[in-house]
């Protein structure tokens, strides 16, 4: 199952992330969770919120250059050797990770995967009986 | 030494009357050899009969480069293709360059007046010249190597980059002068200190830069690093190529090869001739130039001109140094840039704004062009590779259209400032 994540193209300025971070606190906008993707002179700051919309029109409407993609977030064990359990599956499939970050709760670890095929891995994962978080869960 | 001291000490009066009876042959020539300047004359109502002294000069039409872009590439050649011995050619904004030709005798002209320039110098058949001036299309490499070989002295052709070897060459094979631009001097400067070799291993005593504006400090930093004395040569393409002025032992000026090249100040607005010592923009009719002659051309480099006789002994007049632009011509690692060539391919680009900000530097002596762009909404990926490969592809678009390379920096949208009228895209950090 995908969710969507709102990636933001960043200047490397300083302060630029707190512009960003403070226009979703003033929409009463919670962030699940972000990575931050830097080069040389320009970040793109990739983010999960609770309101996706939302936080789009806002952002766009203090002129954020922003983008809406389709990732997904699996839940695996937080255990080890879960992670690579779950790869060994995507790899022999052709499905390649383009980026993917992760963050643990309890028992159970997330991971957004941002696949080159999506759909062909949505269908493994879903074979091998991954469980994934849904819209209506972030 | 003087090369040729009827010509560079030639009494004002003379030099006029001269300027003025080859003034009147030129015209005559392009009257019934250039389409273009017979329409232009016929439009003005004049004829080569109307111009027979040097003060008829201010009657004639002007010529601009954009009349060189729109007569491209042979179309103000004045000589048939079968007299024309050489090409040169400058870049241009839409990717066409401006194309020169030479016929054999324009070489000869061209080759004795820098012998004039060398040896105003003080340089001589007995010197070693090391040319990293680029050959190529670009006039620098070959004009001054023809020059040389006209002086008699030794030319090293080693034309411009790869700096571990050229200071190889310039310790191992010891030349007395040094011919490049005066910014690749420094950087060539701090390379020697670098590479450890001492400096009273090489043998160098004249520099002979050109191709891009210089200050004075810049002249004594140079000379101090290399332990020199450097002189300052101009020219453009248009005209002839390097060569069109030169420096004297005074340093007070440089001096026009004027019985070749008639020099003029105008007001840029009201294209008006000025009198001497005012400042405005420098215009040059080429009347002995057979394969391009030119009339007035504007030059756009702003100046001022001085009649006064040299202490040198030469009575040709001096130019000042180049204050500034008429246009928005910038000068960078010795290239020619116009501001509308980057816009042309950001233009063409549908995943950046049409937004541009060009900022020159002087970073350990070379100049850095850094452009910034807006990504556009539209293509803005989340994959930093994708981002990443944009940047490479305008860098590479931008390189082929320059000639030189430049920093691409992605800047978000709307943060580029936005002008209405007239639009300041250049922030320019040198000090030139």
């Amino acid at each position: 199952m995908k969710i969507k994540q709102l990636s933001i193209f960043l200047e490397n300025k300083a302060g630029r992330i707190n512009d960003m971070v403070n226009i979703l606190k003033e929409a009463d906008i919670n962030m699940r969770a972000f990575s931050l993707a830097e080069s040389d002179e320009f970040g793109i700051m990739r983010i999960i919120v609770s309101d996706t919309e939302k936080a789009a029109a806002t952002l766009k409407a203090n002129k954020f250059t922003i983008n809406i993609t389709d990732v997904i977030c699996a839940k695996i064990d937080d255990s080890a050797g879960a992670l690579a359990t779950m790869l060994d599956c995507l790899t022999p499939k052709g499905i390649f990770i383009e980026y993917m970050y992760a963050f643990s709760q309890g028992n159970s670890a997330y991971v957004v995967l941002r696949p080159t095929d999506i759909d062909a891995c949505v269908e493994v994962l879903e074979s091998m009986d991954c469980k994934f978080i849904s819209p209506f869960e972030v | 030494m003087i090369w040729n001291r009827a010509k560079e000490c030639m009494s004002r009066e003379d030099m006029r009357l001269l300027q003025g009876k080859r003034l009147h042959k030129i015209v005559t020539h392009v009257y019934h050899n250039t389409p273009f300047y017979r329409a232009k004359m016929q439009e003005m109502n004049i004829t080569p009969s109307d111009i027979q002294t040097i003060e008829d000069i201010v009657k004639l039409p002007f010529t601009t480069k954009q009349d060189l872009r729109d007569n491209y590439p042979y179309n103000l050649f004045a000589k048939p293709m079968s007299e024309i011995v050489r090409l040169h050619a400058s870049s241009g904004t839409t990717g066409k360059p401006t194309v020169v030709g030479y016929t054999r005798r324009d070489i000869e002209i061209w080759s004795e007046m820098l012998a004039r320039c060398f040896s105003a110098y003080g340089a001589s058949k007995d010197d070693i010249f090391h040319v990293a001036y680029g050959y190529g299309l670009f006039t620098g490499g070959l004009g001054i190597h023809y020059g040389i070989e006209e002086l008699g002295g030794t030319v090293i052709p080693v034309s411009s980059g790869n700096t571990a070897k050229q200071i190889q060459l310039l310790h191992d094979f010891a030349p007395t002068a040094l011919c490049c631009t005066p910014s690749y001097a420094l950087f060539l400067a701090d390379a020697i200190d670098k590479s450890g070799i001492e400096k009273s291993e090489f043998n160098l005593k004249i520099g002979i830069f050109g191709a891009e504006p210089w200050t004075n400090a810049m002249r004594k930093e140079i000379e101090r690093k290399l332990n020199i004395k450097a002189y300052d040569i101009y020219g453009l393409s248009e005209i002839m190529g390097p060569g069109v002025s030169y420096e004297c032992s005074e340093q007070n000026g440089s001096h026009i090869v004027e019985d070749h090249f008639v020099p003029e100040i105008i007001n840029p607005q009201t294209l008006e001739q000025m009198p001497y010592g005012e400042e405005g923009e420098l215009v040059f009719t080429t009347v002995t130039k057979e394969g391009l002659p030119l009339l007035r051309y504007r030059t756009k480099d702003l100046t001022t001109l001085n009649e006064e006789p040299c202490k040198c002994g030469r009575t040709n007049v001096r130019m000042g140094k180049i204050t500034g632009r008429s246009d928005d011509m910038l000068i960078i690692r010795g290239v020619n840039v116009f501001p509308s060539q980057v816009e042309s391919v950001i233009l063409e680009m549908e995943e950046v704004e049409p937004h541009y900000m060009l900022t020159i530097e002087r970073v350990n002596n070379l100049d850095i062009l850094t452009i910034d762009v807006e990504v556009s909404e539209q293509f803005f990926s989340d994959g930093i590779n994708k981002m990443l490969e944009l940047k490479k592809r305008i860098a590479h678009r931008i390189q082929s259209v320059l000639g030189i390379s430049a920093i691409i920096k992605l800047v978000e949208p709307q943060s580029l400032q936005r002008f209405e009228g007239k639009a300041k895209r250049v922030i320019d950090n040198r000090v030139l």
